[in-house]
């Protein structure tokens, strides 16, 4: 049985490339657009990670800050950011959907509703970013009941010990922080050693679709083709500023980042 | 929910770091787990070790100048008519405030660890103030992050901070104030948690921090039972410890020796930021019932939303301005042990004037808090009672605010 995200990365490995996943901030910069961003670019990427904006973000850089306090300020509450996914969902090209958050949202909403509403939404993931393993245990099974895949994270300080716990209690997919930095940074470690961690946790784990994140722009992108999948984010977020300063159509700008970004790994 | 006695507060998380089941724990980014674990380890193990406690009394005592005094405010006790009034005098603590001690067992835990770099965050600027003292004293290079705001309305710390060799690095997301310059710290950690070393400026983050700078500040309450004994022949009848509470360290530190007494022998007051008396904003989860949620990496009763969105706090107090509180605290409210309410900054400012009008002793805003529902409290209370107040910090860092609030005798006089 074969659930959204683990198709979509199928249906790239077919295609002989790696899965493109963006991240955008939803209600960036108003809801209404943040629905027309992620429409647009699912043209081109395979799964849309949407980022649920929070403001006291402990890992986040510059970039997607400024998204996420754009989106507050804006007045993007929880129930606005599952109706974007459920109109998003009713699209002709949607795609499968990962909520990329903080773990005090889904607190406050309580986890069974908050997986309920996910359900019913079309959200077909979870990235919990200080809800680390073992902490999130109770919660990532919660999960799997629903159907709901709940991705774990590993980075460059994960001891070999902990990289086989987690990957072992991860569902279909994991994601791979390629260097010591919040998100937007720029690429410190080399491509190389990169994939060599990389491979490592293919060899531990070699059934489960593992993706690179963090670093990742349309210049280091085409280094990294012969992986699962590969995110991007800041460099996203940072076109929506651009655009809006430059007070031109984002939808427009951003669509054009991610289509170039499909071409390099394709 | 249940205190035991015996057992250091510190010490009574369950293995994921949770008091009482659900208070604290570790809500950090996979990339934080390794460093965190290390810093336990570490911890745990020199806490229990001579020499390292050997060294850190040497460093205490002949460096940051313990023990602090414990006087009687005799006139303060004759104007308000009741109870006898103290105060621990924290603020004679190298560098003014009792920031000192957790920085220095930072810096002392960085050193040993071979680290080169120590950040840390500040509000009203002390913690970044000591940590740049101990960085310097201790030969490490020190970065310090602090919201815009509280920069510019705690100038004398920031020059110190700088003087001290610190970088001193504007936080200007959010709401400019504390809670935006812990969170920037901590991004900061995460992106270099390879070389650098973190000290969390209070008992708050994630639990090896609370524990951390909990044992560090406990210095206070180690003195004043030991001064308690000299002074009374006992620990007496009837005691009762004010303190303010922002993030919790000077509160925890002052309570911490006396845990076990009964709470009618020992009472515990905490004094939380009220904020202006006109506005809704505040910075008293306690007092005011704020929800738990998660900030920081622990979970606490915090100010926030519905939604789950931490909200902008207000207070005059640039120290304690901040939406959550150490879960220590939340412990402590919940087994009953501790009582909590706040003052609002007139309040604050009222009991400011009114203490260096009476005594030689000028606390800064924050333990002006305290001193504010001490003094009403005394009042009603016979005189076996010792009323003792946490003076933690020194008025200086607060010229600025008092010569605009109160006029420009009540800098000068100082």
């Amino acid at each position: 049985m074969s659930n959204p995200i683990s198709l979509a990365f199928k249906k790239a490995k077919e295609e002989k490339r790696p899965a493109l996943l963006t991240y955008t901030v939803a209600g960036d910069s108003s809801k209404k657009q943040s629905l027309e961003i992620l429409k647009a670019i699912s043209n081109y990427a395979d799964i849309l990670e949407v980022g649920v904006p929070h403001n006291t973000p402990v890992a986040d850089g510059g970039q997607i800050q400024t998204s996420a306090y754009r989106a507050i300020k804006n007045g993007i509450k929880m129930n606005d950011i599952f109706k974007i996914v459920r109109d998003f969902k009713k699209s002709k090209n949607s795609k499968p959907v990962i909520f990329m958050g903080y773990y005090n949202m889904i607190f406050q909403y309580g986890e069974n509703n908050f997986l309920k509403k996910c359900k019913k939404s079309g959200v077909n993931g979870l990235i919990v970013v200080d809800l680390p393993w073992p902490e999130n245990k109770i919660f990532s099974k919660k999960c799997k009941k629903n159907s709901i895949n709940f991705i774990q994270l590993l980075s460059p300080t994960t001891s070999n010990k902990r990289l086989k716990s987690i990957t072992k209690d991860s569902h279909d997919m994991i994601y791979y922080i390629s260097m010591l930095s919040t998100t937007g940074g720029k690429l410190k470690v080399s491509p190389k050693k990169i994939l060599a961690n990389y491979n490592k946790i293919k060899k531990i784990s070699p059934k489960k679709n593992c993706v690179i994140g963090f670093g990742i722009t349309e210049k280091t992108i085409s280094n990294f083709k012969n992986t699962d999948g590969l995110v991007v984010g800041s460099q996203i977020c940072k076109e929506i500023t651009r655009s809006l300063n430059n007070r031109q159509n984002p939808v427009i700008n951003v669509s054009k980042i991610v289509s170039k970004l499909r071409k390099k790994i394709s | 929910m249940k205190l035991k006695k015996g057992i250091p507060v510190i010490d009574q998380g369950d293995r994921l770091g949770f008091w009482g089941g659900k208070f604290g724990g570790n809500f950090v980014p996979e990339t934080l787990k390794k460093p965190i674990e290390d810093l336990e380890i570490q911890f745990n193990k020199l806490k229990n070790d001579k020499n390292f406690i050997k060294e850190r009394d040497k460093y205490f005592k002949n460096w940051i100048g313990t023990p602090t005094r414990f006087i009687k405010l005799n006139n303060l006790t004759k104007h308000v008519g009741g109870a006898q009034i103290w105060s621990k005098v924290v603020s004679d603590a190298n560098g003014g405030a009792h920031k000192i001690y957790n920085a220095t067992v930072h810096c002392l835990l960085a050193k040993r660890s071979g680290k080169k770099v120590i950040i840390g965050d500040t509000g009203a600027g002390y913690a970044g103030k000591m940590l740049s003292m101990a960085a310097k004293k201790f030969g490490l290079k020190c970065k310090i992050f602090m919201g815009a705001k509280d920069i510019k309305r705690q100038q004398p710390n920031v020059k110190a901070m700088k003087k001290n060799g610190a970088d001193v690095i504007p936080v200007y997301s959010g709401s400019q104030t504390l809670v935006d310059a812990v969170s920037e710290c901590m991004r900061f950690w995460v992106a270099n948690c390879d070389t650098t070393a973190m000290c969390v400026g209070s008992t708050v983050g994630p639990a090896i921090f609370v524990r951390i700078c909990g044992w560090s500040t406990s210095q206070i309450s180690r003195e004043l039972k030991v001064q308690l004994l000299n002074e009374f022949g006992e620990v007496p009848k009837k005691i009762k410890l004010y303190n303010c509470v922002g993030g919790g360290s000077s509160s925890f530190g002052f309570w911490n020796e006396f845990m076990d007494y009964d709470k009618k022998q020992v009472e515990f007051i905490g004094v939380e930021a009220g904020g202006p008396s006109k506005s809704k904003r505040h910075a008293a989860p306690l007092t005011y019932g704020s929800k738990i949620g998660i900030l920081h990496g622990a979970a606490q009763y915090v100010n926030q939303n519905s939604d789950g969105q931490i909200e902008e706090t207000e207070s005059i107090s640039a120290g304690l301005d901040y939406p959550g509180i150490s879960p220590l605290h939340c412990f402590l409210k919940d087994t009953k042990r501790a009582r909590y309410t706040a003052a609002s900054d007139e309040e604050a400012l009222k009991a400011y004037q009114i203490v260096t009008k009476y005594e030689n002793l000028r606390p800064s805003l924050e333990p002006s808090h305290a001193f504010s529902v001490a003094i009403k409290e005394a009042k009603k209370l016979s005189k076996d009672t010792v009323v003792i107040i946490n003076s933690c910090g020194d008025a200086y860092k607060d010229r600025g605010i008092l010569e605009k609030k109160l006029g420009k005798k009540y800098v000068k006089s100082n």
